[in-house]
């Protein structure tokens, strides 16, 4: 296996490559890093199409700026930085009618949600209901709460990475978090009053 | 209903069913066919790089000149000189009292 500094090193080949005007050199590193695009990009959007649409743009910003990557770290974090500023460019143009009521649920999701009640420890979190109702709350949230939620709180990153990511200072990405936080608690009180509370 | 446990669980759940990173069958493809054929030139980032590339010699050329200046201020008294002949090129008419105008 190839370690990092000769895969930095291939990929400064192939960026100069590309710059020199070879088009074809952009291929490999579309081949390397499309997987991760790919997984990033689903997180925000569920339409497969819309997904598709993303990563597209994500590769065609990324060859049109190739020229402003400086080398400084390596490109997939380049990539994946343009990638989510991509993502959450999406969610801000998608902001659809963010409005939804217990009545959307399926009834598997209100299943789940009543064992949730009756015994929070009986509610697998490896069920598929749990999986799409996730889905369906993180919709209802504000694109900076969703993306905020998701890097930090689904992926597990680090307050710093989130601001290297996303490009927001340190202190803007904490309060974002804690309104996140609450807004998500929010959405699943206004979910659960009609029935529950 | 606990609504922190259940954000918990929730959260808790998109963590254990991370999305697939599956790329449809030869997607490359379709991105190659609308790349043009080399990089747009980005004038402004082009422009953004080379003022910063710029800013490390300018500063090294003016640390440079402060340090020459202000050790051959110190070694070389020629300020002093010209002070003085300034001085003495003001006085002339003064002191030679026997020139008229």
């Amino acid at each position: 296996m190839p370690d990092s500094a000769t895969v930095e090193r291939a990929d400064a080949e192939l960026i100069a490559a590309v710059l020199g005007g070879d088009t074809a050199s952009f291929e490999p590193l579309l081949k390397k890093y499309q997987p991760r695009v790919f997984a990033t990009a689903r997180r925000y959007a569920r339409r497969e199409s819309e997904v598709e649409d993303i990563v597209q743009e994500v590769f065609l910003k990324a060859f049109h700026k190739l020229n402003s990557f400086r080398g400084d770290a390596p490109f997939e974090h380049w990539l994946m930085r343009l990638a989510v500023r991509t993502c959450y460019d999406f969610l801000r143009a998608h902001q659809r009618n963010r409005e939804m009521s217990f009545a959307d649920f399926t009834d598997e999701e209100t299943d789940w949600l009543d064992r949730f009640a009756a015994k929070p420890s009986d509610a697998s979190e490896n069920a598929a209901a749990a999986r799409e109702l996730v889905e369906k709350v993180l919709a209802l949230l504000s694109p900076a709460a969703r993306l905020v939620i998701t890097l930090l709180e689904i992926e597990d990153r680090s307050v710093k990475e989130v601001a290297a990511l996303t490009g927001w200072s340190v202190p803007v990405v904490k309060i974002r978090a804690f309104r996140a936080r609450a807004e998500m608690r929010k959405c699943l009180e206004k979910l659960a009053r009609g029935k529950y509370l | 209903m606990n609504i922190a446990e259940l954000q918990k669980k929730l959260l808790a759940s998109a963590r254990a069913n991370p999305p697939s990173d599956d790329v449809p069958y030869a997607f490359e493809q379709r991105i190659l066919a609308v790349l043009p054929s080399k990089p747009a030139c980005d004038i402004l980032a082009t422009w953004n790089r080379r003022l910063w590339q710029a800013a490390g010699p300018c500063v090294a050329v003016m640390l440079l000149l402060g340090a020459w200046t202000r050790f051959a201020q110190h070694k070389d008294s020629s300020r002093e000189t010209l002070a003085a002949d300034l001085e003495s090129s003001l006085y002339l008419p003064f002191d030679n009292s026997t020139e008229t105008w």
